[in-house]
Parts: C-alpha cells; structure tokens; sequence
C-alpha cells in the first residue's frame, strides 16, 4: 500500500490520490532498463579495450613505447613501429577536418541562413546527406578510377611550381595522401553540415532579430552573431567529422598507398592505423597479430583523446559564448 | 485605398504635432501575405519627445513599430503601403538599404535578446558596426550606467552577456541599443520581462532619453504610458468582416487621451473594459 497521510486529512471532496502500485512498478522497472543500457555500453567499451589490450600484451612486453616511435613495419625481421602510421592518421584526418569542415560549415551557413528557398534547401539537404549512405569502398573505387587521374595534372603542375613548398615536394605517382584525404573530406562532409545545420536552426529567431535591429549586414550578422552563437554545435559536428576520418578504413586503404613513410607532401603515399590494421590481418601471422593488436589500442587511445579534446574545446565555448557553467 | 477586404471605413482625426516631427509615419495599409494587419493610420513621432502606442492584443501596434526600422522586412509576406518620412526622405525609398535605416533608428525588442558573447562585446558590437573610432570602452560604460545595469555587471564585463538574468539581459540590450546613440529609438514593450524597479529604472532612462533623442514606445501597461508618454496613439483592432485588421483611433498628448479621451473605443479601452 502506498504511503498516504493526506487522503484523509484534506477535504473529502478532494479528487487527489497517489500514485498506485502499479504506477511505481512501472517507474522502477523503467529506471531499472534504462541504467541497464547505459552501463552495458560502458561494459562493452571496458571489454573491448580489455580484450583488445590483452591480446597486444606480448608485444607491448616485447615492444614498449618504441613500438610508437619507430618506423619500420618488418614482419620477417619481427620489427615494428606505428610512427607513420600515426602521422598518416593524423595528418590525413587533419587536412580532410580542414577541407571538409569549411564546406560543411559554409554549406550548413548557405542552408539556414536564407540564401534558398525552403524547398530547394531540402533539396540540397537530402543530396548531402545522400553523400553520408555511399558505401566507403565505393568511395575507394571512385578514387582510383576518376579522383586519382583527375587530380594527377594539377599535382604535377604544382609539384613542378612549388617543388620548394613541402606540401608539394614529391609527385603524385597513384595514391596518395592528397587522394586519400580529399575523399574524407567528401566522407565527413554531411557530417560536419548536418549537424551544423542543427546548430544554427537552434539559434532562436530573436537572436537573427537583434542582430539585424543593430543595423548588420546580412554578411555580419552571420559571421559576427550567428557563427559565435552556433559556434559549440559546430565544434561537436567537427569532432565527430575528425573521429570519423581517423577511423576511416576502406577507402583509405584503397587510396593512400600504404608505405610506411613521414612526409609533409600530399603528393607522397602514406599509410594509416586503420588501413595497415585492414591490409596487415588477412596474412598475418601470430606475432603479427599481437602487433596489430597494439596498433589498434593505439588507434583507440588516439580517437578518445581526440573526442576529449574535442569536448573540453566545446565546453570552453559553451562557457565563453553562452555563459554554461 | 480601398483594396482586398475593407474592414472598416473609420479614420482618426489627424493629429497636429506641437513641435518637429522626425519620423513621419503615414501607414495606408500593411499586408502580411494576404492578410492585413494595419491600415489608414497616420501617426508622426514627434523629435524629443516619447510617443506611446497603446491598443488591445493584435492591433498591430507592434508591426507598425517594426515598420519604423524596416524589421518587418525579414519577413518574406510583408508589405508596406504609405510612407515614413525621415529627414524628408522616405525610408522605404527605393534607393534606401535597410541596413542604414536600423543605424540610426534603433530597436528594443520585448523579450532580452544578447548575442552569445561578453557583456562588454555585446555593447561595443554596435560601436564596432558603425566603426566608432573614440574611446570605445568609455562609450561601452556610459550605456552601462545609463541603461541601469553598470553596478550589477561592472565586475563581470568579460562574462557572457546570457550569464544574466532576465531583466539584466534586457537592461543590456537596451545598452546595447542605445550604445551607438540612435536618432530614434524604438522600444517595442521593453518592460514586460522587468520587475518593477528595473521598469522604473528603464522609464527613466526612457525620460532622459528623450532630451536628446526620440523614442518610439509600445506599451501593454497604460500607466507606463501616463509616466513616460507625452503623445500616445491609442490603436484599435477592427474585427467586422472576419478580418483582424489595426487602425489608428485616436492620438493626441497623453493627458488629453487619458483624461478627456474623444472616441468611445479609447474611453472603454482606458477604463480596462477591454484589453
């Protein structure tokens, strides 16, 4: 029986009554469910880290912190280092970032901030989304055979120019980095656009309204009020665009050459975690295997640093911007 | 102009105004789409002085307000038929770009709108808009300190300006607003967030105003407008024909609208018979 010392004490007309049994139950089990999900995942994430982790263990014995410094990848030699698959990881990711988060942000500002009417902002909003369902190894097929071929010209004519420029010191013989990383960029594009579409659709009408009132252009408002204010759900469309691109494997396999090899030029073939852990399993042998294992907690260690960065950042604009403790 | 669906033949006795006159509003008929919301109202805003805009819930106080500054603009189905005349040109001029009507007519809107930035920024953004070349943090304090909030933010300038409460935010807005010294200011129920001693505050400062400049005040609080209003419009909202349509009613110095009111709408409307 629920607890009630009220029912009798206030009027007995009073049509107030407690919550039933059956109502707590209801309250309970929910909450029960609820907690069950979010602690599954946590479980998931500390096993899969466990298992991975315990897998790597021989070669973190055998390999140590050299094992992320050194450069050569010699399964017969039994010497292995992830150092240029870590910049190939992080430089790819980092210049598709660049690319596909000025045009994601710039498409999100053309889509909300009346350039087009509302129509073909759905237009335009499905097409990009559309992007974000191509299968990865599509995308690796259509940088060989058109994106490599089209982009092999002007990396000539730019090696050729500005050889003295260390992003264009080598030429572009196939795959690449730059291939690589301008097919991520298309890869987070709606990422990056959707979610900042959302961010500047949150902005509330009187904000635009003040802004205006102030006697802004059209180009200052967006720019000096509207990018500000939207500015934290950006940054959250762009980690998620950066923790995508450094996970990304198949089309960066297909497309960025896979030799081990530290290089500014975007020209140069590089290689990733992602696409050395995809290239290596298949004819690896146990030793191998433990290596991979490690290169992949490597891997994992790098994205959720980046998604904490990520999130620290978005805080910090949050308290700038909008006052959030 | 008797276009579309007339709702009502009735047109106020046109009021003289007493001394210069620095927006004259002349407003034959405003649409939003189909729909019209305003017509026939001439109402002229006198320079120096506080003009109040009195009137039931959708008499179109407020869209007549917005015409003022061309913020109904941003509304793709708005259409404004008449003329505002000010410094005898017609703001909804064709060579005129709204962008420079708002310099220097300025606008408070109902509810606080900030931007996502410092309290400081938030004031100077007007400054930096107009590219004032003086001392700009002087400017920042005295709209500060005018606008009632500089000892409640003083210590905090670098803070978000939406880190304030309610009232704060609108006492800043009107900081911000009145930061860059508009010409005319137009404040569009700038009190209904404040609590009574941030309204009077802001009535004050409404008052001060007015020696310089000239304000355009729409009010849902009649003794707001017996404090601060030396003119006021009182619009009503004609509601024959199944239309929703706001006319002006009656205008004239406030005392004469409160105390010795000439139409029958204005004198229920003051008596709180309707609202």
């Amino acid at each position: 029986m629920v607890h009630d010392p009220f029912k009798q004490a206030s009027s007995a007309r009073t049509l107030s009554a407690p919550p039933s049994a059956n109502d707590y139950m209801k309250d309970i089990v929910f909450r029960a469910f609820a907690y069950f999900c979010a602690s599954a995942i946590i479980l998931l994430v500390v096993y899969i880290v466990f298992e991975i982790g315990s897998e790597a263990l021989p070669a973190i014995k055998t390999h140590g912190l050299g094992f992320i410094t050194g450069t050569t990848w010699d399964a017969n030699k039994g010497e292995f280092g992830v150092l240029p698959e870590i910049w190939g990881t992080l430089y790819s990711a980092l210049i598709a970032l660049v690319i596909g988060g000025v045009f994601g942000v710039g498409i999100a500002i053309f889509l909300t901030q009346s350039f087009v009417h509302a129509k073909l902002e759905l237009v335009f909003r499905t097409t990009i989304e559309l992007l974000a369902a191509i299968p990865s190894v599509v995308y690796g097929l259509w940088g060989i055979y058109v994106l490599i071929p089209l982009l092999r010209p002007g990396a000539l004519w730019l090696h050729e120019t500005f050889d003295w420029v260390p992003l264009f010191s080598t030429e572009l013989s196939g795959p690449g980095l730059a291939p690589a990383a301008l097919v991520l960029a298309i890869m987070i594009l709606p990422t990056v656009a959707a979610i900042s579409v959302d961010a500047f659709k949150r902005i509330p009408y009187r904000v635009k309204e003040a802004a205006y009132g102030m006697g802004a252009t059209k180009w200052e408002v967006i720019l000096k009020v509207m990018l500000p204010t939207a500015s934290s759900g950006i940054l959250a469309g762009l980690v998620l665009g950066f923790g995508r691109a450094l996970g990304e494997t198949m089309a960066l396999a297909m497309l960025i050459g896979n030799v081990n090899n530290i290089s500014f030029s975007l020209f140069s073939p590089a290689n990733t975690l992602a696409s050395l852990l995809a290239s290596t399993f298949p004819e690896a042998g146990d030793i191998e295997v433990q290596a991979l294992m490690y290169a992949a907690l490597v891997l994992l260690v790098i994205t959720f640093i980046v998604n904490v960065a990520g999130l620290a950042i978005q805080q910090y604009t949050m308290r700038k911007f909008e006052g959030k403790k | 102009m008797t276009s579309l669906s007339d709702t009502g033949e009735f047109i106020a006795k046109k009021y003289e105004p007493k001394g210069p006159v620095v927006l004259d509003c002349q407003v034959n008929n405003i649409y939003y789409g189909d729909f019209r919301a305003v017509r026939d109202s001439h109402i002229p805003i006198e320079k120096n002085k506080v003009t109040g805009f009195i009137g039931p819930s959708g008499c179109g106080k407020s869209t007549v307000l917005r015409s003022m500054n061309r913020m109904n603009d941003l509304i793709d189905s708005f259409r404004f038929d008449g003329s505002i005349q000010y410094h005898s040109n017609d703001i909804y001029g064709k060579k005129i770009d709204p962008v420079v009507v708002r310099r220097y007519i300025g606008m408070v809107f109902q509810l606080p709108n900030p931007f996502s930035m410092s309290i400081y920024d938030n004031v100077a953004f007007g400054l930096r808009l107009n590219g004032y070349k003086g001392d700009e943090e002087e400017m920042v304090v005295k709209a500060l300190k005018r606008a009632a909030i500089w000892d409640d933010v003083k210590d905090k300038l670098k803070n978000s300006g939406l880190s304030l409460s309610g009232g704060q935010q609108q006492r800043l807005c009107i900081a911000r607003a009145i930061a860059t010294e508009p010409d005319v200011l137009l404040m569009d129920e700038p009190c209904s967030a404040l609590d009574p001693i941030a309204t009077r505050q802001v009535e004050e400062l409404m008052v001060e105003l007015k020696e310089h400049y000239s304000v355009a005040l729409v009010t849902h609080n009649m003794q707001q407008a017996t404090r601060v209003a030396d003119v006021t419009a009182f619009l009503g909202v004609d509601i024959s024909k199944g239309g929703r349509t706001g006319y002006l009613v009656e205008m004239d110095d406030t005392h004469k609208i409160f105390e010795d009111p000439q139409q029958k709408l204005t004198q229920q409307y003051i008596r709180g018979e309707f609202s």
